[in-house]
């Protein structure tokens, strides 16, 4: 166990730095747009409290002396005096969104009207969840069964057909196959509604059904372009299995060949399917950014879109972050359970 | 275990390649890309890539008109709209000692079932003092011949210059001119309709089809005084072989020019991060050790960067130049290539004719570039092909979310500008269809010819 457990001391080092690395970035990339946002905030505030508290003033220079000391003292007061790079300010930016205190935003609420940053996040993410995990798993289902069936047929019309559909589908940008769908289905036959947010209340006993009426046409585009691809690496990796000697054993002594295929080479073949279905799902926010921008979507990727809009940058760190977080805890959890099922991994 | 790079001959490859239809199928579609490319290089001009967000460059085109093939089905044909300049004219030239009448003729074939939507009738002309007169004749099918409008220019400011305008159909001297024809119909015609009144049959209430010619004649009173430009611009509906957009630009266009730019964004991208990760995971396996394992921390920590999120980042804080986010698309794009060649390299390093060359006092570097990456060529021409479409769908996923270069149409821009302005609600199909279509064809190319080369070159793909 020596080995293991030092496999599992690197990787939790490695997770660390990738975390680490991601929010400098993002926040260094972010900062000096931050000041600015910040001080014209406060700024706006200020000549927002003159005209309601009613605040007269002799001269114009006056009034603009009261506003540029008001403002001075607001910022130092919020310690943005010093500039985002200052080792206080970076670090306190850093240490608080590590713990997930992601601060609250400056435009974007939660449908409950919270202006907390992580209330907003955790409202959206449950729908995005909901939307590709479901679409993983019937994309999923259809790869096994196709898979396996082209790969027992290894060569023929049918493998030759689902190879380069998954070539084809490949080269689809999905957001436009979407907007393809959207056109078709919810525009020139009304069998879909064209924009996916739901127009119930979520207090309404219908809204989980409403709820899944919007999600199919996003649902039915991700299944559709990402189908063939799944399909062509199971048949990869089955038709790997089908090639070792133990299957050609179990041939010999006359174990029926689609039990052979679904069962012995399917399962076999599973360590390597599993991950990388753990992966492309936790790896799906980035195409959730388009997907849910075309299908208007409820989600974190339409709230990601919104953000960048607006250039809400607590939203923008906060899911970056958090989207980074879902997708390294899933490699570790793969990585180490891989490593632990097969021994071969943690000596490469 | 030996490579296949190191058995496989260039002749090998290409005869290999030949045998494979979906490569050469991808070639086929390359080479019609870059015929597209030479084209537009070559035959548009390069203001209409210039002023694609320009409104006034496309202000004669009509706003969202189908492509004009789309009349050649059964139904009814729907007036195409036509655009006709000087060149497009026949000129002739009568002179009467100073007076001088220059008459340019446009003739239209109207074979279709609608009337046209209104007309228009350019002009430029340069002139001084006395002010040219301007006379618009219609001849119709039937031999009658209409003289729409008759008028002298505006007034000239200074001692010369150029005035150029346009008469419009609802212009209403045009009406008046009309009213002395509407006896000849043996119905009631409406003057101040005259993209009605002027394409209708006189006996019975329909359209008059046929050739129309439509004189424009230019009464000049001075020497010096001379035509620059003339026109006739028919409104229609549909428009050129990919119709417009909502901004009346000629969808045609854009495309054509996005060929280029996804070529060079694709190609660029794909290059400089197959060379980058080429040189690191070499460099990596070749060294091993302690260098090994820090290279790929780093490449780890890469690979887990989210790509998308922090490329909309980029492009927000940093700029949009296309130069900018092809750079961008480099940064996460190596990490692939690094990996396959390291783990490559692992093996390669203890061939025999590399630890001799060890032996002989070699210098790392010479080593690294004169016996382990030659060996790796093959497979780098594969893999950058295949990493092609990945950065043309990224650029596209920018454009998208309204983040790409602003000041060139590509094609995920064209899309973005169909969706914002809501293309699919309104039934625009060829706004929407054609760029969706052409990156996929374009990353459909590339992924075709690099999986052919990988099946050949990659010792891995090829035992299946």
């Amino acid at each position: 166990m020596g080995g293991f457990g030092r496999f599992v001391a690197k990787r939790s080092i490695n997770m660390i730095i990738v975390l680490f690395a991601t929010l400098v970035l993002t926040i260094s990339l972010l900062g000096p747009t931050m000041d600015k946002i910040l001080v014209e905030a406060i700024n706006f505030n200020v000549v927002e409290q003159i005209t309601i508290k009613e605040l007269e003033f002799q001269t114009a220079d006056d009034r603009q002396k009261y506003i540029d000391d008001q403002v001075a003292l607001q910022t130092s007061t919020l310690g943005l005096d010093e500039p985002w790079y200052s080792p206080k300010r970076f670090t306190n930016t850093v240490l608080k969104v590590m713990v997930l205190d992601l601060g609250r935003s400056n435009y974007l609420t939660s449908d409950s009207g919270s202006s907390n940053v992580r209330d907003i996040i955790l409202e959206k993410l449950p729908r995005t969840l909901l939307l590709f995990s479901s679409s993983t798993l019937i994309i999923t289902m259809i790869g096994l069964y196709l898979g396996a069936f082209v790969a027992n047929r290894s060569g023929s019309v049918w493998d030759r057909l689902n190879s380069s559909f998954a070539v084809f589908s490949g080269s689809f940008p999905i957001w436009w196959v979407g907007m393809l769908m959207i056109f078709a289905f919810a525009f020139t036959y009304h069998i879909f509604p064209p924009n996916s947010t739901p127009e119930t209340s979520p207090s309404d006993p219908f809204y989980a059904l409403d709820l899944l009426y919007h999600m199919s046409l996003p649902l039915i585009t991700i299944v559709l372009v990402g189908f063939g691809a799944w399909a062509y690496m199971v048949r990869y990796f089955v038709v790997g299995v089908l090639s070792e000697d133990y299957i050609a054993a179990k041939r010999t002594i006359g174990v029926p060949e689609k039990r052979i295929v679904y069962s012995h080479a399917l399962k076999n073949a599973a360590p390597p399917i599993v991950t990388v279905i753990a992966l492309s799902l936790a790896a799906s926010f980035g195409g959730a950014i388009t997907v849910e921008a075309v299908f208007g979507w409820p989600g974190m990727g339409q709230l990601y879109y919104a953000a960048i809009g607006f250039l809400d940058i607590p939203i923008i760190i906060g899911l970056t972050y958090i989207s980074t977080v879902i997708f390294i805890i899933t490699v570790f959890i793969t990585d180490i359970t891989y490593a632990y099922l097969d021994p071969r991994v943690k000596v490469a | 275990m030996t490579t296949a790079a190191k058995v496989l001959s260039r002749r090998d490859v290409v005869k290999q390649f030949k045998r494979s239809k979906s490569g050469l199928a991808g070639i086929a579609i390359l080479l019609g890309l870059l015929v597209m490319t030479i084209y537009s290089v070559a035959a548009i001009p390069l203001e209409s890539y210039r002023n694609w967000n320009s409104p006034a460059y496309w202000v004669d085109l009509p706003k969202a008109a189908a492509p004009a093939w789309t009349n050649f089905g059964f139904g009814p044909k729907i007036p195409e709209h036509t655009v006709q300049h000087m060149k497009d004219a026949t000129v002739s030239t009568i002179t009467e000692g100073p007076l001088r009448a220059e008459v340019h003729s446009y003739t239209l074939d109207f074979n279709y079932d609608f009337y046209p939507s209104d007309f228009m009738l350019l002009y430029a002309v340069r002139y001084g003092d006395t002010q040219p007169i301007l006379q618009v004749d219609v001849v119709r099918p039937d031999g009658q011949e209409f003289m729409i409008y008759f008028a002298s220019l505006p007034t000239s400011q200074q001692e010369s210059n150029e005035f150029s305008g346009r008469v419009f159909s609802t212009d209403r001297s045009i009406a008046e001119n009309l009213r002395d024809y509407a006896n000849l119909f043996s119905y009631k015609q409406d003057p101040s309709r005259p993209q009605v009144m002027i394409f209708s049959d006189a006996q019975e209430n329909k359209i008059l089809k046929g050739e129309y010619t439509i004189r424009e004649t230019f009464y000049v009173f001075n020497d010096m005084d001379s035509v620059q430009d003339s026109g006739v611009i028919l409104g229609g509906r549909v428009f050129g072989l990919m119709g417009t957009d909502e901004m009346r630009r000629d969808l045609a266009i854009g495309i054509l020019w996005g060929a280029p730019v996804a070529l060079f964004i694709g190609l660029t991208v794909a290059l400089a991060s197959v060379l980058i990760g080429l040189i690191y995971g070499v460099f990596a396996g070749y060294k091993g050790r302690r260098t090994d394992e820090g290279l790929m921390r780093i490449n780890d920590v890469f690979y887990s960067l989210p790509a998308l999120p922090l490329l909309v980042i980029l492009s927000v804080t940093v700029g949009r130049s296309i130069f900018l986010i092809t750079g961008f698309l480099v940064i996460f794009g190596w990490v692939g290539m690094a990996k396959v060649s390291r783990s490559l390299a692992l093996q390669l390093k203890n061939m025999q004719y590399v630890e001799a060359s060890k032996l002989m006092g070699q210098s790392d570097t010479k080593i690294i570039f004169k016996h382990i990456i030659p060996q790796l060529i093959p497979l780098t021409f594969a893999s950058i092909a295949i990493a092609v479409p990945g950065a043309i769908l990224g650029e596209a996923a920018l454009s998208f979310l309204g983040l790409g270069d602003p000041s060139i149409p590509t094609w995920g821009q064209i899309l973005h500008e169909a969706n914002s302005a809501g293309a699919a609600s309104t039934g625009l199909w060829w706004w929407i269809v054609p760029p969706g279509l052409m990156i996929a064809i374009t990353g459909l190319s590339f992924a075709l010819v690099g999986n052919a080369l990988d099946a050949i070159v990659n010792p891995r793909s090829r035992r299946i």
